[in-house]
Parts: C-alpha cells; sequence; structure tokens
C-alpha cells in the first residue's frame, strides 16, 4: 500500500469507480431483498417501471428529486469547503417555518409569482441562520461542525413540534399542522412540460420549485468553479494550511460556506410546502436532508453528478412506493437501506475497489496510468 | 415527597442505562482515534437483533448474545472502512446508522408481519428485575428502606452490569497497559507504531469494544426494559449518549453523571409533562427534550469548561509513504 496510487483516466475516476460503487451497494441491497424473500430482480423491475413507467411516476419521481437536488447541492457545497453538514435535515426543517409564515402572511395579498420569490428568500435565509450558528462556533471556537450540526438537528424538531402543536395550529384544527394556503401560495404545476411530450400525469405534484434547484445545480457549478469564493472553498477543503498561507480568511470562508449551505438545504422547504401540500406539517422534510449526503457522495459534490443521483433517489422513492405496493415484504424504508449502503460505498469505502481497477488499468493499457510502464509504479 | 423523589430517581437510573452503555461504547472507540457516530445504529440494530433472536429461542441470554454479535459485525463494518480503507469516519457512521433503521423495519416486517414489531417477550426470554437480599424486609425502615428497595433493588441485570462498567473501564483505560495504548493510539498512533505496537489490531480492539456495549445497551432496550422491539426504539438515544460522552470530555466517571443527568430530564420531562411551575409558569415538554442537544452545543461552544477530543480523532493512520 506504500506505493502512491497511479492515476487513472478521468472517464474512469468519475465515471466507472462511482458506477462500481454504487452497483456494489444494489448488489447488498439485493441480498436484503432475498433476505426477505422476494426475488431481487423483479423488484428492480417493478421498482423501474413504478419509477418511469408512466406520465404520472416521472411526475413523482422528479418531484422527490427536487428535494434531493436542493439538499444534495446543500452537502456538496459544504463538503467542497471541507465541511460536513449533517445538519441539512434541521436547516430545511426550520426553513419551512420561513415559507410557511410567508404563506400564511401573503397567500390572500399576493399572486404566487410575488410570493414565491418572497418564500426563496425567507426559506434560504432560514436555513442559512440555522447553519450559522454551527459555521460560527466551528470557526471561531473549534467546535466540531459535524456534532453541533447533528445537535441542532434535533433542536430544530423540538422548536417545530413546539410550534406546530403550539402556535402555528389553528384553534379549529386537532392535527398538527398550519391552515391550508389560499392561491397565492400554491405554486403552480409543472405537468404540462410533460403533458406536452403526450404523457398524462394526473395529480402528480412536479411543481416550478424543480426548475428552481435545477437553476440553483447551475449557480452552484458557477460559484464552485467559476468564481474566486468557490476557488476559496475549494482551495480551503484542499488544504486549509495552503488556504491561510493564500491569505484565504479561515473563519470567514468556514462561514460563508455554511451558508451557502444552509440557504439551499432551506429551500427545499419550497417543495413539500408550497408545491405540494399547501400546508406545513410535522416532519415534512422526512429524510430528505440526509438523503442529501448520499447524494452529493454519489454525485461526487459536482452538479453534473447530483443531478442525476437526486433523480435516481426519486426513482427509488417513488418505486419504492409501488413497489411497497406489490411486496408487502418490502416497504420504502428499503430506500433507508439503500441509501445507506450507497453512503458506505460510495463514500467510506469509496477507494476499496481503487487498487484492484488501477491494477487491471495498467496491464491492459499502461500508456493510461500517465506513468511510464516499465518503472513499475502501477498500483 | 421521598416516595417521589425515590421513584423519579428509579426513572432516572432505567432510561439511563442505554445511555450510559452506549456511552462507555463510545468512549472506546473515540479515546482509540475512531470517532463513531453510528452508536445510535449499532444500539438499533443490536436491539432488533436481540428481541428477534430471544422471541425465537425464548431465551434472554441467546438475545443478549446474538444483540452483541450484530452489534460487533456493524462496528466491525465502520472498523473495516475507517481503519483498513482509511474512509471518513463520520461518513461511515452515518451509513451504518441508515443500513441499520432501514433493516430493522424491513426484516421486522417480513420475518413477524407485526409491523415492524417483534413479537412480546415474557418469562425466561426476558431479563427479569433482580430482587437484592432483605429488600422487602427492609422495607419499612424509613427513608434508607425505600432507598434500597425501590431505588437500590429491583432493576435487571443489565443495569447494574452497566454501572460496573464504569469502574471497569476506568480501571480498563487508566491502570492497564491495553488502555494506556488505547489513549496513546488516540493521541499519537505514530508513537505506538514506533514502539512496535500495531496500531490497526489496537483499533480493531476497540472498536470490537464498543460493538459489544452497544450491542448491550439495544439488549437492554428490547429484552430488559422493553418486552420487545418497536420500530425506531433508540430515538436518538445514540446521539444522547455522543452528547454526553463529549459532557463529559471523553472520560468513564464524568460520563456516568452525564448520562444520569441526561437521563433524569428524560425522566423528569415524563413526569412533569404539563406541570406548572412557580415563576416560570408551563415549560414546553419539547424544551426540555432538546436540553441534552443545548447543553451539548453550549458546552462545545467552550461556555462550561473546554471539550478537547483525542487527537487523533477522526484521522486515519497512514503508516508510511
Amino acid at each position: 500500500m506504500s506505493a502512491p496510487f497511479a492515476r487513472l483516466p478521468r472517464w474512469a475516476d468519475y465515471g466507472l469507480v462511482p458506477v462500481i460503487n454504487l452497483f456494489v451497494a444494489f448488489l447488498v441491497a439485493g441480498v436484503v431483498v432475498l433476505l426477505v424473500g422476494e426475488n431481487p430482480l423483479e423488484a428492480a423491475g417493478i421498482l423501474v417501471k413504478g419509477a418511469f413507467g408512466s406520465g404520472q411516476n416521472i411526475a413523482y419521481t422528479l418531484y422527490y428529486a427536487t428535494n434531493f437536488i436542493f439538499t444534495g447541492l446543500a452537502v456538496a457545497v459544504a463538503f467542497h469547503c471541507g465541511l460536513f453538514n449533517i445538519g441539512g435535515e434541521g436547516q430545511a426543517y426550520i426553513a419551512g417555518l420561513g415559507v410557511a409564515l410567508v404563506s400564511l402572511g401573503f397567500d390572500s395579498v399576493l399572486p404566487w409569482w410575488l410570493t414565491f420569490p418572497l418564500a426563496i428568500l425567507t426559506a434560504a435565509a432560514m436555513g442559512a441562520a440555522w447553519a450559522f450558528i454551527p459555521a460560527y462556533l466551528q470557526a471561531k471556537r473549534g467546535s466540531h461542525i459535524v456534532i453541533t450540526t447533528i445537535m441542532f438537528n434535533f433542536i430544530a424538531a423540538s422548536v417545530m413540534v413546539y410550534l406546530l402543536v403550539g402556535p402555528l395550529k389553528p384553534a379549529s384544527s386537532m392535527a398538527p399542522q398550519t391552515r391550508d394556503f389560499l392561491d397565492g401560495a400554491q405554486l403552480p404545476k409543472l405537468g404540462w412540460l410533460l403533458e406536452a411530450v403526450g404523457l398524462s400525469v394526473r395529480s402528480a405534484p412536479l411543481n416550478v420549485s424543480f426548475l428552481l434547484a435545477l437553476l440553483m445545480a447551475w449557480v452552484v457549478w458557477v460559484l464552485i468553479w467559476r468564481t474566486k469564493l468557490g476557488y476559496e472553498m475549494r482551495t480551503f477543503g484542499f488544504s486549509p494550511k495552503a488556504a491561510r498561507y493564500a491569505g484565504i480568511s479561515e473563519a470567514r470562508i468556514i462561514v460563508v460556506a455554511m451558508l451557502i449551505s444552509g440557504a439551499l438545504a432551506g429551500m427545499m422547504a419550497l417543495n413539500p410546502i408550497m408545491g405540494d401540500q399547501h400546508h406545513m406539517t410535522l416532519d415534512f422534510v422526512a429524510g430528505a436532508g440526509f438523503v442529501g449526503i448520499a447524494v452529493a457522495l454519489m454525485g461526487r459534490s459536482h452538479p453534473a453528478g447530483i443531478v442525476p443521483a437526486a433523480i435516481l433517489f426519486g426513482m427509488l422513492y417513488q418505486g419504492g412506493a409501488e413497489l411497497a405496493f406489490e411486496m408487502p415484504n418490502i416497504s420504502r424504508d428499503m430506500i433507508v437501506i439503500i441509501q445507506g449502503l450507497v453512503i458506505l460505498f460510495a463514500g467510506a469505502l469509496e477507494h476499496m475497489f481503487r487498487p484492484a481497477i488501477q491494477t487491471i488499468f495498467a496491464s491492459i493499457s499502461p500508456r493510461s496510468m500517465g506513468v511510464p510502464a516499465p518503472k513499475g509504479k502501477g498500483a | 415527597m421521598v416516595d417521589a423523589l425515590v421513584q423519579l430517581l428509579d426513572a432516572t437510573i432505567r432510561v439511563s442505562v442505554p445511555l450510559l452503555l452506549a456511552c462507555l461504547a463510545g468512549l472506546y472507540s473515540e479515546r482509540a482515534g475512531i470517532f463513531d457516530i453510528g452508536l445510535e445504529g449499532k444500539m438499533l440494530a443490536g436491539a432488533f437483533a436481540g428481541a428477534s433472536a430471544a422471541a425465537v429461542s425464548g431465551s434472554a441470554w441467546v438475545g443478549l448474545l446474538v444483540a452483541i454479535l450484530t452489534a460487533v459485525f456493524l462496528a466491525l463494518v465502520h472498523g473495516f472502512a475507517s481503519i483498513t480503507h482509511r474512509g471518513n469516519q463520520i461518513v461511515s457512521g452515518v451509513a451504518i446508522n441508515f443500513i441499520a433503521a432501514g433493516s430493522t423495519i424491513i426484516l421486522g416486517q417480513a420475518w413477524f408481519q407485526q409491523g415492524g414489531r417483534t413479537p412480546p417477550l415474557s418469562g425466561p426470554a426476558r431479563f427479569e428485575p433482580i430482587i437484592l437480599p432483605g429488600a422487602d424486609a427492609l422495607r419499612d425502615v424509613p427513608v434508607l428502606g425505600i432507598i434500597y428497595s425501590e431505588l437500590l433493588s429491583g432493576h435487571s441485570l443489565l443495569v447494574y452490569v452497566a454501572f460496573l462498567m464504569v469502574p471497569v473501564t476506568w480501571w480498563v483505560l487508566f491502570r492497564t497497559r491495553f488502555g494506556l495504548r488505547l489513549r496513546a493510539v488516540g493521541e499519537n498512533p505514530a508513537a505506538v507504531d514506533t514502539a512496535g505496537i500495531s496500531v490497526t489490531w489496537l483499533r480493531y480492539r476497540a472498536v470490537i469494544l464498543t460493538g459489544v456495549l452497544t450491542g448491550a445497551a439495544g439488549a437492554y432496550l428490547a429484552v430488559a426494559q422493553n418486552a420487545g422491539f418497536v420500530k425506531d426504539m433508540t430515538a436518538g438515544k445514540g446521539y444522547i449518549a455522543l452528547a454526553a460522552l463529549i459532557f463529559a470530555k471523553w472520560k468513564p466517571v464524568p460520563a456516568m453523571y452525564a448520562c444520569l443527568l441526561f437521563g433524569f430530564l428524560d425522566a423528569a420531562s415524563i413526569r412533569f409533562q404539563g406541570a406548572e411551575w412557580p415563576l416560570v409558569g408551563r415549560v414546553p415538554v419539547q424544551l426540555i427534550n432538546a436540553l441534552p442537544f443545548i447543553l451539548t452545543v453550549i458546552l462545545l461552544a467552550g461556555f462550561i469548561g473546554k471539550a478537547i477530543p483525542p487527537r487523533a480523532g477522526g484521522v486515519p493512520y497512514v503508516k508510511e509513504r
């Protein structure tokens, strides 16, 4: 193991290795399906059909993917700065409060295209604010951001339960949720996009926040790879020491990166609250903040990887619902396992297969290694 | 008054035990330089495996054994990723939490068809309370009698084991050669390596101990405190244990006090739900539930002393390049 890792060609580094990791994750998931007494191939077939079989299914898949694009981008931005933001769940939850307050306040006065930008700003601000304290503590006090963001997830959950069973609940209702929003805070559906190509979407909740998510993916790409700030963040993530020598303020870059991360996680709240349910319920985030970790790891923290990874998880969510219908032994919690396996194999065990792949590459085509073959510098 | 207080403290002990076991589990791992946020997942998997095995075999001991084996297996996965493959320890811990959360529900539903529950346990399939000698005879002695018979007596075996583990852990860590090396590997693995001791093997032993204790914590939850597994029954206890570990600054005896404090908050929040207090009025139960987390953040911010983690924590050891 003391030989330095030889370089793989870019396509293998960014394509082959993640695909192999993913494949192994799904293989292990297949074993779990076997343990439950079902046929994994059949299950996979039902899952894919459930996700893409009809216009409505596709619309649902993209609806779930919207959540994961936001949270995946949030985790990725923090990753680039060398920070692990586990707090996406709590940031999105608290941001929901902002979305709900804007919606409740303006839904009878403003049209949706004015409420929406207001809600975007509030959601981003609230998400960022919830990320600010852990960021500040990491930057100024050296408190480990992983621990503080975990703690803030729990604190957020307590705050929201308190608000939803108390102040935010209409007096006439028993359910812990806000009142239904009027038209002014309901986002238009995007069904017509799919109907234009001849698919029927019925009541699927795909809405304009999907476009916002795609826009944000582009914005994150510009930010990370085309701006000075992004360069500073990547420098700090790559080597905090080098960043310090280059005159980059450690505290500033940590706080800024976490604010952006929190803002992105916060925008996730728009999709379920204004786009689908039209009220805020308890636990509307439903783990999307954590799925973001898997999505970011799978997409290698690049928007071009995150969007497909998010769609894959959207597919698992939507297809998983159909699967639970067909195979009663498999519920949607199967996705939680797959999510865990993806995080394990694409994240923690990222380099497990790399030496083997490098050996294979070196033996097939020594020139592709980018190092002279005769010197035997392959892995 | 004494009665109510004893009852409250009794409840405190009961809810503190899983925290304490998980917290000591984390102590071994983190002292050896392996961060473990997968305590929650290992405890959950242990609880499920323990309850399933106890239900099938009818023996609480088999349940405990299977719970420990399951948690050790997950601990070894964590070790494989973070020691052998030098993966990110946080990422690996997160993964284990998800794998445990998902598979306990899926397998529970598939095997027992009771909505993620395991069949209710009774008789020898559970750890029964142990009545200490003379507990009934001394019950009528004022104050001390009730403390002995209610507070100290009448807990299951695992409760006594958990509290016994505190001095044992202290002794292992601070009075044995293994403990010295374990602490050294968490502070400066290169020095341990130079002395000719395997960093890898030491760290693996630490994560195995973590597995054993989290498994016991899970077994306590499902086979002793409750009569079976219900889905997501750890409900964040692994994270509270992690908070307690930080609160205790990675030391065994303070860890016990931290767990008792967080357990007391939990027990009190259930008991005084909706009670009116002088001056402050009604304290929302959510505030009390969030208190362990808030306290830990305040501690981490450096307002209550300073929590300094083991120096090599979270950093994979690279022997040489």
